[in-house]
């Protein structure tokens, strides 16, 4: 026989009979898939950052078909990612969703916390909190490593030239990972038109606080005698903005010896809340 | 048995398809940044290298050879390797989705790691019988999932170094693969080959 003949033949035949194998291996080993998972899976933001609790966006999207998570459960996306997955799976849009945005709960910078120590070790917050509990005289504040700065997925966060991280309002997802990367727990997700946050996260007393840090609560409870809406509680030496209450009117920043409650007056939606208000 | 033994210690050390040969360093660099992946991917490799091994030494001893088609034999070979390849894509995507969307890319591109291809042509080339091939092929195997998980252990320690900028990603993981490689090359002479 002719040797391109036979070359054909035996390519083909072994071709074929992998085709086959392939096309039986396919039925066996075939997953159902939902065709709507896959569309979610299109509409949701993609960062697979997981702070839905899900293994990634793909999870996540499963666990909305299955009826595991709600249409609004991804913290990323916010209300309008909600309402085009609540079409998708033909239910009412969910209620509106606020935005939520990461707060810093220290104020303390290099500048106003007092060192107690020198530190070379690994330049991370985690590693510097193992070895002694970080430079800082205050051990409830911010260490100043960035950790969170790396762990955001979005950008969001910077270190200023004074060691203390800095959250762009616009990029922050409000996704939690920094919530989760601060060993000190110095995160909070604020709703975005809350401009009224109080830097601290000192439980210290009122005397060692002054040691420490410029910037720290001190405990000296003006604040809360002063805001009128009883939005300010005192937890422990520290005063504790309830933001339910809290209404950016900005009584409390007026009053605050240490400067610890800052007022963000020129975020666009505290202004519209200041002018009604 | 002790040829056998050669054989296998001569694939998985000796003459490591990764870090001697230099056969699949695509997987190499894209595999290793955790060892969970990293495990993974090295037993698919390992799985796919036998698989194919033994299916492409049926063929040359059964198809080529006797019909004088030698020079089908790359274009036959990876006909094989594209077909198992796919076959472990289904197999994991049922049975370990989680390990299936952690290889991502990486696994489809198993049918262009020169090293299962290599190790098809090796076994064509020095002539071993079935058994050697199989026990040259896990060896292989076992060799490329040293490598992986020697170097995901590295790059996952490597994480919390103070990296130069410049030399940051691919750079270190350069590095760090031509000093494991010059590791290795201790292992020169340990068997007859």
């Amino acid at each position: 026989m002719d040797i391109s003949w036979l070359s054909m033949i035996s390519m083909g035949v072994v071709g074929a009979f992998f085709a086959l194998v392939l096309a039986y291996a396919s039925n066996v080993f075939a997953v159902d898939t939902d065709p709507r998972a896959e569309a979610i899976e299109e509409i949701l933001p993609g960062a697979n950052c997981g702070a839905c609790g899900f293994s990634g966006c793909s999870g996540f999207a499963e666990g909305v078909v299955t009826g595991k998570a709600e249409v609004s459960g991804c913290p990323v996306g916010g209300a309008n990612v909600a309402n085009a997955i609540a079409e998708v799976m033909g239910i009412a849009a969910p209620a509106d969703v606020k935005r939520k945005v990461a707060q810093l709960l220290c104020a303390g910078d290099c500048e106003q916390a007092k060192n107690r120590a020198e530190y070379n070790g690994v330049a991370d917050c985690r590693a510097a909190l193992l070895a002694g509990g970080g430079v800082k005289m205050c051990t409830y504040g911010c260490l100043g490593f960035g950790s969170c700065a790396v762990a955001c997925p979005f950008g969001a966060i910077s270190m200023d030239e004074k060691d203390l991280p800095v959250v762009d309002e616009d990029l922050c997802t409000g996704c939690g990972i920094c919530v989760e990367a601060c060993p000190r727990d110095l995160f909070q997700l604020v709703e975005e038109q809350q401009g009224v946050h109080i830097r601290c996260r000192s439980f210290a007393r009122g005397k060692e606080v002054r040691q420490a840090c410029a910037v720290g609560c001190i405990g000296c409870r003006r604040c809360a005698r002063e805001c009128p809406e009883e939005a300010i509680e005192m937890v422990d030496n520290l005063a504790v903005i309830n933001y339910e209450k809290c209404t950016n009117c900005g009584a409390c920043v007026a009053v605050c010896p240490t400067n610890t409650i800052h007022w963000q007056k020129d975020k666009p939606e505290v202004e519209k809340l200041v002018a009604v208000g | 048995m002790s040829t056998l033994f050669f054989i296998f210690i001569g694939a998985l050390l000796v003459n490591n398809f990764v870090l001697v040969r230099f056969l699949g360093i695509c997987p190499f660099l894209g595999v290793s940044r955790q060892l969970e992946t990293a495990v993974g991917m090295g037993m698919a490799v390992t799985f796919v290298m036998t698989l194919s091994g033994i299916v492409t030494w049926v063929l040359q001893h059964y198809v080529l050879s006797p019909f004088g088609l030698a020079f089908l034999q790359t274009l036959l070979f990876i006909l094989v390797i594209a077909s198992l390849v796919q076959f472990v894509e289904l197999f994991l995507r049922k049975m370990v989705p989680v390990l299936y969307r952690a290889l991502g890319i990486f696994l489809p591109l198993i049918t262009t790691n020169c090293a299962i291809l290599g190790l098809a042509l090796l076994v064509a080339q020095r002539e071993y019988d079935l058994i050697q091939t199989v026990i040259f092929a896990v060896g292989a195997g076992l060799g490329f999932t040293l490598a992986l998980v020697i170097m995901a252990g590295i790059r996952e320690e490597m994480q919390f170094a103070p990296i130069p900028e410049s030399l940051q990603g691919a750079g270190i993981a350069l590095i760090t693969a031509g000093l494991i490689s010059i590791a290795f090359s201790g292992f020169a002479g340990l068997v007859p080959m």
